[in-house]
């Protein structure tokens, strides 16, 4: 798929967060991308602006803090006092959370495009739509990205944060609103839309094999079910279409940043290069890299060999007294220790300046490894003081 | 436990966990063990990540198995292929061009959701019965796409009630749920969302799908330093060496730091056994990425766990 517009301007984290109109978290999943959302919606509603997160599957603390762990799933404004316990933001600021319900936002788009009630029902009743809406993969992609559609079309906010699924093929946010439409727009299945209930007659005789293989595999119960949602799904695919393309031309707005989140972590960097390589064949600059859970150097990369050598003569040194002999250990361990953060540390930031060349930005925030879970507001503004304080490039 | 127990304790494991705890570096650990005491391991990938050859330093993994490391054979497996050969070994190879170039494929796997995943665990269940390896190992996806995966039989023979799709979910059913066939091992980081998510994930394996699980696989721990620690100036007068600058703090602040993590994952660690009963396996955190090497000190560290867990306790 490609995207209108060309890459983005590169900006500082707080210009993102100041003048842009929706953020894109994106990056595998364990490295932080859902508390990197609520940071950023935070941090632009204490800049004053009206900002909304919109969380997929946030771990239960976060959700509590967000306020977002109840039934229902609709936006929940933040009682200020919670994120500006201070009272410094301007009054403008404010915070929403909305955690992500897939099945009900699918839900949302049968009823905006079906032609009645009665196709609605049809629709919702049928087991081959909940498992769409339910369990196939790339929906929940799809939902996130209809979410933030409809949060931008309805919503008044100034900001709007998105979180993206954990997947694997983590762009598929991407993807998926084309993939969902090549299903419901199947050749094969619609030849059975035809208006007869007798689908086996009228389809063509090599349709009808294809369909008695089909069934033989798994079930005439199933084709049934197929069959009944392409015939009640009839009419809904140019709705459908039409919203998917609005989804991309958003993406590929000026005003939509894509933040690349990643953790220092040898397989997360891997699947950065990965994403920064896959958005740039979408034509889609990364306006930011964000590198989670840095673990400290504590001495440079040059001291690394000097560190080792005294490691391993405290370990040769013929010391007699016994206690001499324990310290000497002990020094020799924390030696190696020392040489270990060190060159760990500094393998990991040449590795992610590669990312980050690559990612053609030089808007690269690291946030050192917390000595604790990011759960409350006090936490998430630990983290916003590694991510806005100055500077932030490097 | 003696190690060659606890590998052939059952004949397919299935290492499972949240995304970046480690699972692939746990299969690979896991592989290079069980190698040792003689048995024959083969490896299966269902995502076609690429992290276990980089670990055994081969190249990526194709359909057809290969040795990666004396003993140790690799392979693919993804849902794609299942299908295919599924199709193929029925005489159906031309319908399974058609069903995949209509794309009629995805309707399918979608109208029958798990399917993909019944065809994989299925050929899991294929491999095993045709004794190809002592242990199969599979690198299972991140939960919760690995109880997804999992559950998929169950899920499977409640929408469909005739066929072989459904034949083979029943098979894989009885695999799963024989702890002498097949064992799920759970991987975690001891850090407090990982850790609630895995207890979360066993309950629901336990409970829903009827798995045993085997020990859990704590990744990335800091032991502690070998001796109490002290300031290292004090240290240094002792040997009579002279620090310079400010080395002495920053050896101190590692060693803090270093101290510092050990107690937060300790009491993870502690907080994980309460809430699940089973025997914890710890692999240290290393500040290298996983080659062979590596590998041969995660296995090292692996024995010497597997020992320390009682023989009459869950294997």
């Amino acid at each position: 798929m490609r995207l209108g517009a060309g890459p983005a301007p590169v900006a500082p984290l707080a210009a993102i967060v100041e003048n842009r109109h929706v953020v894109v978290c994106c990056g595998t999943g364990g490295v932080g991308k859902t508390t990197t959302a609520a940071v950023f919606a935070i941090e632009a509603a204490k800049r004053g602006r009206n900002a909304v997160v919109v969380t997929i599957d946030p771990a239960k603390r976060l959700a509590d803090t967000l306020g977002v762990d109840t039934l229902g799933h609709a936006v929940q404004e933040i009682d200020r006092r919670r994120w500006d316990p201070d009272g410094r933001a301007p009054r403008a600021g404010r915070l929403s959370a909305v955690m992500l319900d897939t099945e009900t936002t699918f839900d949302g788009l049968v009823v905006r495009y079906a032609k009645d009630e009665e196709q609605v029902q049809r629709i919702l009743e049928n087991r081959f739509y909940r498992n769409i809406a339910g369990a196939l993969s790339g929906t929940q992609e799809y939902m996130a990205m209809e979410k933030l559609h409809e949060l931008h079309e309805d919503g008044g906010y100034d900001l709007i944060v998105v979180d993206t699924p954990p997947t694997r093929h983590a762009l598929d946010f991407l993807d998926a609103p084309n993939r969902l439409i090549r299903l419901l727009d199947n050749r094969v299945f619609r030849l059975l839309m035809m208006p007869t209930r007798a689908y086996l007659r009228v389809a063509s005789a090599a349709v009808q094999a294809f369909l008695r293989r089909v069934t033989k595999v798994v079930g005439a119960e199933v084709v049934d079910d197929v069959v009944a949602f392409f015939r009640a799904f009839e009419g809904m695919e140019q709705g459908f279409r039409d919203r998917a393309a609005a989804v991309e031309q958003l993406l590929g707005d000026p005003t939509t940043a894509f933040v690349l989140v990643t953790a220092a972590r040898r397989d997360a960097v891997d699947e950065a290069e990965f994403f920064a390589d896959r958005l740039a064949e979408s034509g889609l600059g990364v306006a930011a890299l964000v590198v989670n859970r840095m673990l400290p150097a504590f001495a440079s990369e040059e001291a690394v060999p000097g560190l080792r050598a005294r490691a391993a003569s405290l370990r040769s040194a013929k010391i007699a007294d016994e206690r001499g002999a324990a310290a000497a250990r002990r020094l020799a361990s924390r030696y190696d220790d020392l040489a270990d953060f060190a060159a760990f540390a500094a393998r990991e930031r040449s590795e992610l300046a590669g990312v980050a060349a690559r990612l053609d930005t030089d808007v690269v925030a690291y946030v050192a490894e917390l000595p604790h879970d990011v759960h409350d507001f006090a936490a998430l503004a630990e983290v916003a003081r590694h991510l806005f304080a100055p500077p932030v490039s490097g | 436990m003696e190690l060659a127990q606890f590998c052939s304790a059952s004949r397919v494991v299935i290492v499972a966990g949240k995304g970046g705890v480690g699972k692939t570096t746990v299969t690979a650990t896991l592989a290079t063990a069980a190698a040792r005491t003689g048995a024959s391991v083969l490896i299966v990938e269902v995502e076609g990540k690429s992290g276990l050859a980089s670990a055994f330093g081969c190249e990526p993994l194709e359909y057809a198995d290969f040795e990666v490391a004396p003993g140790i054979r690799a392979r693919t497996l993804t849902p794609d292929q299942a299908l295919l050969e599924y199709l193929e070994d029925r005489g159906l190879r031309r319908f399974s061009r058609r069903l995949t170039h209509s794309g009629a494929l995805d309707v399918v796997a979608t109208a029958v959701p798990g399917m993909r995943e019944i065809l994989v665990l299925g050929k899991v269940k294929a491999l095993e019965r045709s004794g190809v390896a002592d242990l199969i190992l599979i690198d299972a996806p991140a939960a919760g796409h690995a109880i997804g995966f999992l559950m998929s039989p169950r899920g499977l023979t409640d929408a469909v009630r005739i066929g072989p799709v459904r034949a083979q979910a029943e098979d894989v059913i009885e695999m799963l749920s024989d702890p002498e066939r097949c064992r799920v091992i759970l991987v975690t980081l001891p850090e407090e969302t990982p850790v609630n998510e895995l207890v979360d994930t066993a309950y629901a394996l336990e409970d829903r799908v009827g798995i045993k699980l085997g020990p859990i696989v704590v990744n990335g721990w800091f032991a502690d330093a070998p001796e109490p620690s002290q300031p290292a100036a004090r240290d240094a007068a002792l040997v009579g060496l002279a620090l310079e600058g400010d080395e002495s703090a920053r050896l101190d602040a590692a060693a803090a730091f270093r101290h510092e993590r050990h107690l937060r994952q300790q009491a993870q660690v502690e907080r994980l056994a309460q809430r699940l009963p089973l025997a914890q396996v710890q692999l240290p955190f290393l500040f290298h990425d996983i080659h062979r090497p590596q590998l041969e000190t995660l296995a090292d560290h692996l024995t010497g766990a597997v020992a320390a867990i009682p023989a009459g306790g869950a294997p």
